[in-house]
């Protein structure tokens, strides 16, 4: 039997963490197991007071339990890659593992009022997303879908928490054993 | 439409080249990378890519700037997007004027990456559209355009070639569907008359009268309604082709006035006493066999053999299979981009499904099949499941002996049908048959077969 393990490093936020879990576990109808992360410190670039997110994926296929069919973690740290400012997340596409960060999630990023449920929601449509990856999809041209690309926040709060129909048929064939 | 579009990275940091590729491949375009200038200019030499990134700083005597340049020689209209660690007005400056279409400065915010590749995009699809609603339009086709990959449609597009600055006139024959019209379309455009007019009639479409006069053209006052001189289509082919599509419809009276036109080079108008002469190559076609309706008495003999004087068979599509996959993959590039859907390929089942059916309505039907397809397809390539129609079609034509028939008789006309399709060759239908050779002379003895 496989598992979609769900990690999450350990400054994450639990509440929140459980939420995206759970999330992930009604839409890919596949049994889904916790898993508790290293601190991803050796990704910090001082230069850019960022952390690598390719580093991050790298050490998750490294800890990836031999039946876990996919990993994603949580991190509260604000992930890059080298060409751009900042990512909402990666993850290997088609591949096991994915990172989604809370960091710009979070509404005291943008100088607001911290918001549970906003973050809540954000967090769960980013989590669908890049386990989307991970099974294959690439970014969905229906704005309203969790596959998406979101490049901000008002993007991601636009989207619905959950794929789109072609998105979900293409899930299941491509899931096989994934039920949406 | 993303799936069409191909994007090259040349960086020589391997972490910046991989990480922007993963990235735009999560967007669904294909992505190559080239970790040095060099490699990036080989790369491009093998095909032309949609978007260029090229890092400004790179070692090994070839930066940015020169890689550019050397792309735009082999690709004038390259889109290619500068990206720099080290911004200065300089650097920025000098690539621009170089035709870079843009400079980006690493770390780039991801909405301005998007925005950029979308707008460039959005270009290259409308250019694309541009270019294939052209073709439509016009119908230029030349003999390149014909995709094909079988042997005998080889000979055929050679023979095109050779045939396009003749005048001969060409027979086409062919089931419907086959491309009978791209074919005399594609002589005309790749011969010397492609500056002149292409003009179509459909034989089969017009009564004997109208045909006449749609043939001919008629003087003022030639039958009632005929208030002005009208210039016929031979007039109108002047200099170029005229294609008589379905030529084995005709009355033997037009028989004998395109056998007339054919042998003089000229004619008159109906109700006319003045002679036209024209210089228009006539390419024919025809769904019948021809040689039969001559037997038959149905067709003359002698405008048979002035028509026949270039013959091109085009064989069906089931005889030429290996052509399904590379016609179902241009249809749906084309269509694709006609009906804006993101839909680049078709999966190996429903290529299996494609190569096995029997396409009595040939190339045209398998058009058709692959938009069906399109409009109902919900995934990102076309499955199995959306040619699910074409099963049903299948099924219901599948072959039943017809009721009350012997053994004897089916026996009989299942040798009489292996022969004509082996044209007479006992070894060869003995095989197929499975029994050998002395059985199946006996049996056409005794059947009466004639051979």
């Amino acid at each position: 039997m496989k598992y979609l393990y769900v990690g999450a490093t350990p400054e994450v936020e639990r509440a929140a963490f459980g939420a995206m879990r759970d999330r992930v576990a009604a839409e890919f109808g596949v049994a889904v197991r916790q898993l508790e992360l290293p601190a991803v410190d050796f990704a910090y670039d001082p230069g850019r007071g960022q952390y690598a997110s390719i580093a991050v994926l790298e050490m998750l296929t490294r800890v990836c339990p031999p039946d876990g069919l996919k990993l994603l973690a949580v991190t509260g740290r604000d992930l890059y890659i080298p060409v751009l400012t900042f990512v909402f997340g990666q993850a290997q596409l088609d591949g096991r593992v994915a990172a989604v960060s809370l960091a710009r999630l979070q509404q005291q990023f943008y100088g607001l009022p911290p918001n549970q449920e906003i973050l809540v929601e954000r967090a769960c449509k980013e989590a669908l997303h890049e386990t989307g990856h991970t099974f294959g999809l690439v970014h969905c041209s229906d704005g309203k879908c969790a596959m998406a690309l979101s490049t901000n926040v008002r993007q991601i709060d636009l989207k619905r928490n959950e794929f789109c129909a072609a998105c979900s048929d293409q899930l299941r064939r491509r899931g096989k054993g994934v039920r949406i | 439409m993303k799936t069409h579009w191909q994007i090259l990275v040349v960086d020589d940091e391997e972490v910046m080249c991989e990480s922007l590729a993963a990235w735009l491949r999560e967007d669904g375009y294909s992505v190559d990378t080239a970790s040095s200038g060099r490699e990036g200019v080989e790369k491009a030499k093998g095909r032309d890519y949609a978007i260029y990134f090229v890092d400004l700083k790179m070692p090994g005597g070839m930066d940015g700037i020169e890689t550019m340049m050397q792309i735009r020689r082999l690709h004038p209209e390259a889109s290619i997007i500068i990206i720099t660690a080290y911004a200065t007005v300089d650097t920025a400056i000098t690539a621009m004027k170089e035709g870079a279409q843009e400079y980006i400065v690493k770390p780039c915010n991801p909405e301005e990456i998007s925005l950029l590749v979308n707008r460039i995009i959005k270009v290259k699809n409308l250019q694309r559209e541009n270019t294939i609603l052209r073709k439509k339009l016009s119908r230029q086709y030349v003999v390149g355009d014909v995709i094909s990959k079988n042997a005998k449609m080889a000979d055929i597009l050679r023979l095109c070639h050779e045939i396009a600055g003749l005048r001969s006139t060409v027979l086409i024959q062919g089931e419907s569907g086959t491309g009978k019209e791209m074919i005399a379309r594609a002589i005309h455009h790749s011969g010397d008359r492609s500056s002149k007019p292409f003009v179509a009639v459909s034989c089969a479409a017009l009564a004997e009268t109208l045909l006449e006069t749609e043939l001919f053209g008629h003087e003022k006052g030639a039958f009632t309604g005929a208030g002005e001189r009208k210039q016929g289509k031979f007039e109108m082919a002047d200099g170029g082709t005229i294609f008589l599509d379905e030529i084995g419809d005709i009355s033997p009276k037009v028989q004998v006035e395109l056998l007339r036109v054919l042998q003089e080079r000229s004619f008159y108008r109906v109700g006319g006493s003045q002679e036209v002469r024209v210089d228009a190559r006539v390419v024919a076609a025809t769904h019948v066999n021809l040689q039969q309706a001559v037997m038959e008495g149905k067709f003359r003999e002698d405008l048979f053999y002035r028509l026949n004087v270039i013959q091109i068979q085009i064989p069906p599509l089931r005889d030429r299979r290996e052509d399904i996959p590379l016609l179902a993959h241009h249809f749906l590039e084309r269509l694709s981009h006609e009906m804006g859907k993101d839909i680049g390929d078709i999966s190996e089942a429903a290529l299996k499904l494609l190569m096995d059916y029997n396409w009595p309505g040939n190339v045209r039907e398998l058009e058709n099949a692959v938009e069906r397809a399109l409009v109902t397809t919900r995934g990102t390539e076309l499955s199995e499941e959306d040619f699910s129609f074409l099963a049903s079609n299948g099924a219901a034509k599948a072959w039943k002996p017809p009721a009350g028939m012997t053994l004897e008789e089916m026996e009989k006309l299942l040798i009489a049908a292996t022969l004509e399709r082996s044209q007479g060759n006992i070894k060869e239908s003995a095989t197929v048959l499975g029994i050998d050779r002395s059985t199946l002379y006996e049996k056409i003895k005794r059947y009466e077969i004639q051979r």
